[in-house]
């Protein structure tokens, strides 16, 4: 969001569009009377009282990995830990408003090098294949939910289709997920609603979609299952809902419904998560 | 006197504990003016139990269940002989010198109050003997049988402080003035057949032991003030109810656990015989 | 005047230190201090950390590290190495008979109330025959020196010593940042130090398996020693485990893994005696694994170290190990004991509370420099306080006189000046007998003048080079 030039961005209810993506709309509510760009940006990078805050998440992550330290590699450990530290040190919470997109350039460098790291020092073991799983688990679930945010709220927008705005927001969705050129490679159109919702659903080459994520997923649990020498319903669960993903078309899932197909993918998401967790962590 | 005892522990769940250990000091040996005729010791799920010994000779038994478990009932039946002798208990297994039953627990260390009260108590007794009767009837009569204030993690100074407790209170303050006078002391878990025709019990008994120079170990009983008789069938010993508890054990999950006890200690010849 | 270890009495360089210090000469102390920020940075981002009594989850804190290394020639170390090896050997021994036969109370070399009524004591393992014979597996023995002659035992720690990693942490740092130095040294190496502890976890496994399956099981990271034991189990590629992880069946003990039940033979536990089983120890403990003792005593795993060391390693039984090595070992003991005064004796009681400014004073079951009084440095207010204390408990008491600790090269704001030292070298104990890797912790008072080298009160750490010739 914070990447929308503010000239385009329209009134109010986009910075409660991301709240609401974000699942801490009602949270922010208890908090502050009202939506600004500053102020939801500043909840969602720096509040305390916002568990999923850019800055209480490093936290958690920085007491997680200690706590499972033997299972990070010295490259990962360090760039968590270092991390956290930066934050005691430079404290970004104070920055001014101006200066925060400079701050989460370096978050996402943060989270870019931990991933890195991890692909490339790891020993492939169940703590690898646990990590990627992880990774597309939550990944699936945001893209879905930006997904959702977006065309709930931007669709059915006043704005002309194909006028300033609409194409600003569109194009800051693409850069919110990083897949801004990558567009214009698969389509060579210019921007689309639907073609946006196909990349970011259907295309497997798109490392993000929700087709990618559960390849991805599939593949760890089936390395995790090997390793194991048993299957269980964590497999079946996520196996059933790729192949679902595969025998979909963007057209079918317009006519049917974009929310209603999001909203179902998330649940089954959660399934397959959950399904996970009783099978290997409890 | 042939004391037949029935114990029964039952333990219930809302919803399964996933495994379940215990650690059970719950079945006596037999040593002089004590004789067990029989003993037997029954589950109703199928458990992994195992008996041995622990370090100061009890028979000890570990129970463990694997689970899932939302009910488990532990019985214990069988029948002892037993011969009065003056409270002085002979032939036990005995696994360490008296004076190691001088140690401090935590559940029987003094402080400056107790303390106090342990010298002037013991004061104007002459004699080991003496002095630990002065102390017992002294507890029997300023500490209150109530089993409200306190619980297994009541320690001696703390019952102390309340002046009451119950049979196990009234023991762990026996036994921490005892030690802090230079006598060894030592707790004892067991049964208690009571001449007043109480058969139905809510739990074993508790008492101490300590030792006299040129007696051995006297088996004192402060909850009732008398040294034990053969009305006494002793089952566990340790430094303290931690360690002669008949139950110590633990659970995987589950919820709402509720227990329930039922001792019944009878004369033998009470009892049907088939 | 404390012994220098670098500069004899008449100012001269001892040959030991002769690289470091014509090594010193080419160095500004600008260029000291880049170094010493750099390594700070190291131990920051590396996250070795302790966390002190008493702080809660933000009280991380790093150990300073000098990067002077202290050095020892290899004709020292091998003579202390060799009074290690009689140490230890001699506190297992001990142990073998105070849970076993007990000929040393019989023969009055030890007073019996000091085994019966040590809260060490583990009544529970009386009789019991540990695995191979080995209580202590892995024993820190602190040494000090005074002369050019003699290492003096200050402790014994044969409980769950810790401090290891801080010593292999140090050479990291001297590879990283002192390569120039170390190249021009003949350095025997310490890297090995978690290869030799596995290998001594497997010769003691219960089952004669080819891989026994070793864990390490700690309180968790709240525990001071945490990152100890992180970066311990990975460098010997075992699993670190909390107490919940672990589970007994049928005295059998078991890991909870993504793959199912695993057993496991042998745990390297740093929990405390009290902690590790609430079914015969604190009922309260939510550490350890209830029904671990019972497989243990039922043979089916092993415990490293042992349960009831600690009976072994208080300050009061430490007075006796000259006599206990004698009477055990047969032996005259090669590392010398600091004269002690034992408390709970009157006329000691009476000698100590006389000359209570030229002694320090220490709990018998004190460590970490915690409760104990150092007198010379003391107030008159602080040693009457002190007084009171020590009248009140006798018995918990111990007093020795104040050594001139050794004193190494160590860079601090005034440039480089000599500090007090003291050496915890890590004695490893398996089936095929002692290994000691070269060197050890040493660890130095950063305040001038100070003898306190206890992390906690202010202490920092140094690399320790055993230089071959």
């Amino acid at each position: 969001m914070s990447s929308l030039p503010s000239t385009h961005a329209s009134e109010g209810n986009e910075w409660e569009s991301a709240l609401a993506s974000a699942g801490c709309l009602d949270l922010f509510r208890q908090h502050h009377a009202e939506a600004t760009a500053e102020s939801v940006t500043r909840f969602l990078a720096f509040s305390e009282h916002n568990p999923s805050s850019i800055r209480q998440c490093l936290e958690t992550a920085r007491f997680n990995a200690r706590a499972v330290r033997t299972a990070l590699t010295v490259e990962m450990w360090e760039t968590i830990n270092g991390a956290w530290l930066e934050i005691q040190d430079s404290k970004p919470h104070a920055l001014p408003f101006i200066d925060i997109p400079r701050f989460l350039d370096w978050v996402k460098e943060v989270s870019l090098r931990f991933d890195g790291s991890g692909y490339r020092t790891m020993l492939r073991n169940d703590a690898f294949y646990f990590s990627r799983l992880g990774i597309y688990l939550e990944r699936a679930d945001a893209t879905a939910r930006i997904l959702d945010v977006k065309f709930h709220f931007l669709l059915p927008a006043t704005s002309p289709v194909g006028g300033g705005v609409d194409y600003a927001q569109w194009s800051a969705i693409l850069r919110a997920v990083s897949a801004a050129a990558s567009y214009h490679w698969v389509y060579r159109e210019s921007l689309k609603p639907w073609l946006i919702a196909d990349l970011l659903i259907l295309k497997e080459e798109m490392p993000r979609s929700l087709a990618a994520c559960y390849a991805n997923i599939i593949t760890n649990l089936d390395h995790l299952a090997a390793a194991g020498g048993r299957q269980g319903a964590a497999q079946r669960r996520a196996h059933a809902l790729y192949r679902k993903l595969r025998s979909e078309n963007i057209a079918q899932i317009f006519q049917s419904g974009l929310h209603e197909f999001i909203n179902g993918f998330i649940a089954d998401n959660d399934g397959v998560n959950a399904a996970v967790v009783e099978q290997y962590l409890s | 006197m042939r004391i037949a005892i029935q114990h029964r522990t039952q333990y219930s769940y809302d919803t399964p504990a996933r495994s379940i250990i215990q650690m059970l000091r719950l079945t006596p040996r037999s040593h002089e003016g004590q004789t067990v005729h029989r003993w037997h010791v029954e589950v109703d799920q199928d458990a992994d139990l195992r008996a041995g010994e622990d370090a100061f000779g009890n028979i000890m038994h570990v129970l463990s269940l694997p689970g899932p478990v939302d009910s488990l009932t532990l019985s214990l039946h069988g029948e002892v002989e037993t011969a009065g002798a003056d409270g002085i208990v002979r032939g036990t297994v005995e696994r360490f010198p008296p004076r190691l039953f001088l140690r401090e627990t935590p559940l029987t260390g003094v402080n400056p109050d107790l303390r106090a009260y342990a010298d002037a108590v013991v004061r104007g007794a002459t004699g080991t003997l003496d002095r630990l009767h002065a102390l017992m009837n002294a507890i029997r009569a300023d500490i209150a049988f109530d089993t409200s204030p306190t619980n297994v993690t009541t320690t001696a100074a703390e019952a102390f402080t309340l002046k009451r407790g119950v049979c196990q209170d009234l023991t762990h303050v026996f036994i921490a003035c005892a030690r802090d006078a230079g006598i060894p002391a030592r707790y004892i878990g067991g049964h208690l057949y009571r001449s007043d025709g109480a058969i139905l019990q809510e739990a074993g008994h508790a008492w101490a032991e300590a030792y006299v120079e040129e007696l051995g170990w006297v088996g004192f009983d402060p909850a009732n003030g008398v040294c034990v008789t053969d009305s006494y069938v002793r089952v566990s010993a340790g430094l303290d109810y931690l360690g002669a508890a008949p139950v110590r054990g633990t659970r995987m999950g589950g919820t709402s656990e509720r227990m329930s006890v039922d001792v019944r200690v009878n004369q033998a010849s009470f009892q049907s015989q088939s | 005047m404390a012994f220098d270890e670098m500069h004899t009495e008449g100012g001269a360089v001892r040959s030991a230190y002769a690289g470091v210090a014509s090594w010193l000469e080419t160095v500004s102390a600008d260029q000291l201090a880049r170094r010493r920020a750099e390594a700070e940075l190291l131990y920051r981002r590396g996250g070795i950390t302790f966390s002190v009594y008493g702080d809660t989850q933000g009280g991380e804190r790093i150990i300073p590290h000098d990067l002077l290394p202290r050095i020892l020639s290899a004709a020292e170390w091998s003579r202390l190495a060799a009074g290690l090896e009689q140490r230890v050997r001699a506190l297992n021994m001990y142990l073998t008979d105070i849970y076993g036969p007990q000929e040393t109370l019989k023969a009055g070399i030890v007073p019996p109330d000091l085994v019966w009524r040590n809260p060490a004591f583990r009544p529970e393992m009386m009789g019991f025959k540990v695995p191979h014979g080995i209580y202590v597996h892995i024993a820190g023995i602190d040494v000090v020196r005074v002369d050019g002659d003699d290492f003096y035992v200050l402790e014994d720690n044969a409980r769950t010593p810790s401090g290891v990693s801080y010593m292999l942490g140090g050479r990291e740092i001297s590879m990283r940042l002192m390569p120039d130095l170390l190249a021009s040294h003949r350095v025997a190496p310490i890297e090995n130090y978690p290869n030799e502890l596995l290998a001594v976890l497997c010769s003691v496994a219960p089952r004669d398996r080819s891989e026994p399956t070793v864990v390490l099981l700690t309180p968790g990271q709240f525990n001071s020693a945490y990152y100890e034991h992180s970066y311990l189990a990975d460098r010997m590629g075992v699993e670190p485990v909390e107490g919940r992880d672990l589970f007994v069946q049928n005295d059998v003990v078991f890991m909870r893994t993504t793959k199912g039940p695993r057993r496991v033979d042998v745990i390297y536990r740093r929990i405390d005696d009290d902690f590790l089983d609430s079914l015969v120890f604190r009922p309260d403990s939510l550490l350890g694994v209830p029904g671990l003792f019972a497989a243990y005593t039922a043979g089916n795993v092993t415990l490293a170290n042992a349960l009831g060391t600690g009976v072994a390693d208080d300050k009061d039984i430490y007075s006796y190990m000259p006599e206990i090595t004698r009477f055990l070992l047969g032996e005259e003991p090669i590392l010398k004991n600091v004269p002690t005064w034992r408390c709970r004796e009157p006329e000691a009681l009476a000698y100590v509370c006389e000359h209570l400014p030229e002694l320090v004073v220490k709990r018998v079951d004190g460590s970490g420099g915690y409760g104990m009084l150092v007198g010379p440095h003391a107030t008159v207010a602080e040693r009457a306080a002190f007084k009171v204390m020590l009248q009140a408990n006798p018995e918990r008491y111990i007093a020795q006189p104040t050594l001139a600790l050794s004193t190494c090269p160590t860079f601090v704001e005034s440039g480089v000046a000599p500090r007090h030292v003291d050496l915890r070298p890590f004695v490893l104990t398996g089936r095929h007998g002692v290994r000691i890797v070269p060197g050890g912790l040493t660890r130095v008072a950063l305040r001038e003048n100070s003898l306190v080298v206890n992390s906690s009160q202010g202490g920092g750490t140094k690399d320790t080079w055993v230089v071959e010739r």
